[in-house]
């Protein structure tokens, strides 16, 4: 019993770790989390990395040992990128895509399947009469776009995900 | 024949199992190297484009692509530093060229000039070689996203994810232009039939290629690698050059490179030099 109450304040401290360059949204809610181990008062978090080439993550490996180990109970936290699984776009939670919208950044599209066109409604108005301006944006993760409606630039979150016909 | 195949149901999962085996162990390094220092090479040619390529959007797509195929680079040589060969950081910056495992064409300089100076570049050069070396690059990454070495197998399967944004670029360049102005088809099918006398180590895997496919650390053969790159840019090259894929310069994958290397490791490492201890 206590064991789980002591997971879930890891939870709730990695919802409060933002990734650096999308302030607001946590690593939780991007679905970087993929295990907390809780050993005495040693803690073990396997993060899973996001775009390979994103240099935010010794950032992020620091901000959260740095915020677990607040905890008053926390001895030590231990903080490893494992490549074990793939993050993919899927795992941002709905909270984290709401947050997304927030910092003017459309979220990926649902059940994207590689190889389909894709729709993005603009995060500020939200109409489908958008223009894609750049598959690149400022980041790895990001594309460009502009919206016909409201008149307003905007980014999305372009979709990662597993290709198709594959046998791995 | 059932040596082979007992080998074949064999996952390895730690870096301590592949040492277990010397051969395996050779070719497991051999072919991160190769992987490793193809990614490094063709992402350096890419960072010198910064600020320079044909228009703003084409910089920020070629930057955000060059950043991450960096990234990539850096997945393998962590692998590498997991395998005990020394920390990432020395195997990229501080080895000679003939310790290099990269195909020789992907060191060529992106055209005459330097970028600090004059920088007359060639975009033909960038798209063709990009082009033929994100083909490249998928196919090799379907052939060991099944490794028997989990942990590459794992990265092959991540980068595959990020992948098709690169090619899907590079494809729709080689596209609009060979389908241009005569002066833009005229200079693309000059670095395409440049390319093709110079690519052929970028398909190999080097002397070690037949324990490579033994201890199943790729599962499909380097002529195989070869015919499915050729089937691909079949569908995309205009006018395909006459003659087999070549390697004017020798094998980088035996450590044979141009002076070009050695301009671009020089630069690559001029900051990592003037002082190796310092923490970045
Ligand atoms: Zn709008």
């Amino acid at each position: 019993m206590k064991e789980i109450t002591r997971q879930e304040e890891i939870f709730n401290v990695l919802k409060t770790v933002d990734d650096p360059e999308l302030p607001s949204v946590s690593v939780y809610d991007l679905g970087m989390v993929h295990d907390v181990r809780i050993d005495g008062n040693s803690v073990e978090i396997k993060m899973v990395p996001t775009f390979a080439g994103c240099p935010a993550l010794e950032f992020i490996e620091m901000n959260v040992k740095k915020a677990v180990e607040e905890l008053a109970w926390v001895r030590a936290c231990q903080v490893k990128f494992t490549m074990e699984i793939q993050w993919s776009t899927d795992a941002i939670t709905d909270k984290g895509k709401e947050e997304l919208k927030k910092h003017g950044i459309a979220p990926p599209p649902e059940n994207f399947r590689p190889g389909d066109e894709w729709t993005v409604n603009c995060p500020y108005c939200n109409s489908d009469y958008t223009s894609m301006e750049n598959i690149f944006g400022p980041t790895a993760c990001r594309s460009i776009l502009y919206c016909m409606a409201c008149r307003n630039p905007f980014e999305a979150m372009k979709p990662v995900v597993q290709p198709l016909n594959t046998n791995y | 024949m059932e040596r082979g195949e007992e080998k074949m149901s064999n996952i390895i999962e730690t870096p301590e199992q592949a040492k277990q085996d010397a051969t395996y162990y050779q070719a497991l390094r051999e072919l991160l190297l190769q992987l490793a220092d193809d990614d490094l090479l063709i992402s350096f040619r890419g960072s010198e484009w910064l600020g320079l390529a044909p228009h703003i959007e084409e910089d920020v797509a070629y930057s955000s692509i060059t950043q991450n195929t960096m990234g990539h680079a850096v997945m393998y040589y962590n692998l590498l530093e997991e395998l005990g060969e020394g920390r990432a950081d020395i195997l990229a910056h501080d080895r000679q060229p003939d310790e290099r495992r990269n195909g020789c064409y992907l060191e060529k300089r992106n055209g005459e000039g330097m970028y600090l100076e004059e920088p007359y570049y060639d975009w033909a050069l960038a798209v063709v070689r990009n082009y033929f070396y994100e083909t490249c690059k998928k196919i090799k990454l379907e052939a060991i996203a099944n490794s028997s070495y989990q942990p590459l197998a794992h990265v092959a399967r991540k980068v595959l994810m990020e992948h098709p944004y690169h090619l899907a670029h590079w494809k729709l360049w080689m596209k609009q232009l060979q389908s241009s102005t005569d002066e833009a088809k005229k200079r693309m099918q000059t670095r395409i039939d440049e390319a093709w006398v110079e690519f052929a180590d970028v398909l190999e895997l080097g002397n070690l290629a037949t324990d490579m496919r033994k201890h199943r650390l790729v599962t499909i053969s380097e002529e195989e690698i070869k015919d499915k790159w050729l089937d691909e840019v079949k569908t995309i090259l205009v006018d395909l050059p006459e003659g087999p894929v070549g390697k004017k310069y020798g094998s980088g994958r035996n450590g044979e490179h141009t002076d070009d290397l050695k301009q671009a490791l020089d630069i690559l490492a001029e900051v990592y030099n003037s002082d190796k201890a310092a923490a970045w």
